[in-house]
């Protein structure tokens, strides 16, 4: 893929933690490109690093502990791991926005969701009170929350869940930026508030040209919103593929495993699911081979557990990490 | 014949305001909910946040004080049942919740958690619980060393598990599960409902199955009851409800389940606006006022008892959804 054509390209990121046990890598050499204007999916059970991943991007990994140890993160041509951090404040908020996963750790508890609004554009842009009032009931309008006007001058806690998630995203596109990372908008909502806040993203997508990383574990929601999907698994893209050819022929065990355990609305009720047995490893367990060996119920030799699996690409613009057994 | 049997349902709280902290209104959290529930069956409940699901599951199971109908509970009426005379009804129904973390005392060992029950019905030996405690986990799929740990210091999926070793413990013939898995990943996920199913067979559990997703609520049920601010809509066999939809709610709620297929991408009709206020709720079918649908002032007026209309299929009678 040319340059281009991704608006970000992430190549062998490493991404570690240190605490008391010495360092623990959480993201450990993980490539993949957002094609400008479109979706990519990462898409993972919790815990395996797809956080971790957002924040390394945004350059907001708890601090001292997160560290970027390697590898690169090229926005528009700039890389971000070695931007100094005035510049990477600059781009922040302006030109990649970021919903967090919890609304309410975002939003300031004590100050009304209008003020929030205004500083979020001043920050980035001289304008007049006027100009900020116009601007910020026209993306409430937007986020369709009723009463924009009234609204503003409300605290968080006024608002209802699905409300103060449609809060979060007016506050991530006030400035208009180029990449949004969505890390989990919508998990913690109803289905329907789900469904609206996920058209509502796709709408201002297209009417923005703005380009997507949507993080979830939930593949209908993938299957349903994404262009490219990335399948995570402890600190690792395992697969990377178009959404069709994704769901159509997924060829890692872990995706397949993922695939098959969804209840289906069309299955028969009261069937057993196919269940992947067994837990993502804590970050302190990670093996130097495939990680899935163990819960993927295959017998492996020692050479297989030590051993990476070389992430190739298997057919056009499908990448997998090519384990001789289960990639056959 | 009926292991549970609602009718009429209605649970309401005060809603406080005021100088003197008096209550000026209600909140009509369930309000006149009636069905039945057979032995070994899965009745599952679903609706956005907000309509009373857990509300409901903890008037059946006893933790609140219905305000007015009727819940029997094989064959006994147990709706203002004193706190004395329902310890031997206990033992028939538990309640799973949505976040097992809130109802597992941190300070108390797995041990802890599944002998209580023993101990609060007065059975067994100090031995005898110990080994049904070992049985209990390996049931649920947990390792004897489970035992001296403490909730924390499990994740999400197996904490779920404790929470289903405590529910299963006394053989309960019916367990409230409230958003069991609502709070847990895909896999992991699988292997709760997996589990669940299989207790279900082995010890002939009777369920109400408590989610705000269709498509998990679906596989786990016999009968589906569908749910919009404090009233059951639409309530139908498991399959019939899925293929033959008639409340306009329950169309609403298939339409928003994101299907894991991206060649059925769909223009869907969305819900908007939030569930209103139990407080006030407005007069007739309080979802069509919702949506501004143009016959709603037609259901202002009429009988909204749930009518048979197909067999076992039961919904509001408003002649424009059905
Ligand atoms: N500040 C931290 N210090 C140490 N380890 C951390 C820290 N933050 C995250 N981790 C670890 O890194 C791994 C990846 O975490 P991350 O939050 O990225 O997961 P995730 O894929 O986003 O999961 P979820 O779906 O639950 O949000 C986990 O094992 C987590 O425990
Ligand atoms: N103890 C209480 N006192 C007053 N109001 C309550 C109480 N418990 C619940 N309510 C109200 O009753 C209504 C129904 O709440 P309930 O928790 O039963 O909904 P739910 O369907 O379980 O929603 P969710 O999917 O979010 O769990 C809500 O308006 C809620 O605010
Ligand atoms: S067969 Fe290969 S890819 Fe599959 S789990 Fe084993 S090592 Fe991993
Ligand atoms: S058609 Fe009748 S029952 Fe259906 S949503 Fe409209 S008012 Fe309600
Ligand atoms: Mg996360
Ligand atoms: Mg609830």
């Amino acid at each position: 893929m040319s340059s281009t054509a991704s608006i970000l390209e992430v190549r062998d990121l490493v991404t570690a933690f240190d605490g008391d046990a010495g360092r623990m890598t959480a993201v450990d050499g993980i490539s993949f490109d957002v094609p400008r204007g479109k979706t990519l999916g990462i898409v993972g059970e919790s815990g395996c690093g797809k956080s971790v991943t957002a924040f390394s991007i945004t350059r907001l990994l708890p601090q001292p502990h997160g560290k970027i140890l390697g590898g690169s993160i090229h926005f528009e041509g700039r890389d971000l791991v070695s931007l100094p951090l005035e510049e990477m404040q600059k781009i922040r908020g302006n030109d990649i926005s970021m919903i967090f996963q919890e609304p309410m750790t975002a939003l300031n508890p004590v100050q009304t969701v209008g003020r929030q609004l205004a500083e979020a554009i001043l920050l980035h842009t001289e304008c007049s009170k006027a100009e900020v009032l116009a601007r910020s009931i026209d993306m409430m309008i937007k986020v369709r929350i009723p009463e924009p006007a009234q609204r503003l001058n409300e605290y968080p806690h006024q608002l209802s869940g699905g409300m103060r998630q449609r809060m979060m995203i007016a506050m991530a596109l006030i400035n208009k930026p180029k990449l949004l990372i969505a890390d989990e908008p919508t998990t913690a909502l109803d289905v329907t508030v789900q469904a609206q806040i996920l058209e509502l993203i796709a709408d201002l997508q297209k009417e923005m040209g703005m380009s997507v990383v949507l993080i979830t574990h939930d593949l209908g929601v993938i299957a349903q919103v994404c262009d490219e999907v990335a399948v995570m698994y402890a600190g690792r893209i395992v697969e990377r593929a178009n959404v069709h050819e994704l769901f159509a022929k997924p060829r890692h065990a872990y995706t397949q495993g993922l695939l098959e355990s969804i209840p289906r609305l069309d299955s028969k009720p009261k069937t057993l699911l196919k269940a992947i047995p067994g837990n993502v490893p804590g970050i302190a367990d990670f093996k130097p081979g495939c990680r899935f060996a163990e819960r993927s119920g295959r017998n492996h030799t020692a050479q297989q557990l030590n051993t990476r699996p070389p992430f190739i690409e298997i057919s056009a613009n499908h990448w997998v990490e090519n384990c001789p057994i289960c990639v056959a | 014949m009926s292991l549970l049997t609602v009718q009429n349902l209605q649970q309401y709280f005060p809603v406080r305001g005021g100088l003197l902290h008096r209550a000026v209104a209600s909140c009509k959290a369930v309000d006149g909910v009636s069905f039945t529930l057979n032995s070994g069956e899965t009745l599952g409940l679903v609706g956005e946040s907000g309509c009373g699901k857990t509300t409901l599951g903890k008037a059946i199971v006893r933790l609140l004080k219905p305000t007015r109908g009727k819940i029997e509970f094989d064959g006994q009426d147990i709706t203002h049942a004193s706190i004395g005379a329902l310890r031997p009804m206990r033992r028939h129904v538990q309640m799973i919740f949505q976040d097992p973390a809130e109802s597992l005392n941190p300070r108390h060992t797995v041990r802890d958690i599944l002998e209580e029950p023993f101990i609060v019905q007065k059975m067994g030996t100090k031995e005898e619980r110990r080994k049904w405690v070992l049985d209990l986990l390996d049931k649920v799929g947990l390792s004897a060393s489970a035992t001296d740990r403490f909730p924390f210091e499990f994740s999400g999926g197996q904490r779920q598990r404790i929470g289903i070793a405590r529910a299963i413990a006394l053989k309960p013939k019916l367990i409230v599960c409230d958003e069991p898995v609502s709070a847990l990943d895909v896999s992991v996920q699988s292997q709760v409902l997996n589990l669940l199913l299989d207790l279900q067979r082995d010890m002939g559990l009777s369920y109400l199955f408590i989610a705000h997703g269709l498509n998990v609520v679906k596989h786990m049920s016999d009968r589906v009851a569908v749910m919009y601010l404090g009233k059951i809509v639409e309530l139908a066999p498991a399959e019939e409800l899925y293929h033959n939809p008639r409340h306009a709610y329950t169309k609403a709620l298939l339409d928003a389940i994101p299907i894991a297929d991206p060649t059925k991408r769909r223009e869907r009709q969305l819900l908007r606006g939030d569930v209103p206020s139990p407080i006030n709720p407005p007069p007739g079918c309080a979802f069509g006022h919702r949506m501004k649908h143009p016959k709603w002032e037609q259901s202002v007026n009429m009988d909204l008892t749930l009518k048979e209309i197909a067999p076992g299929h039961f919904v509001q009678p408003c002649p424009c959804c059905t």
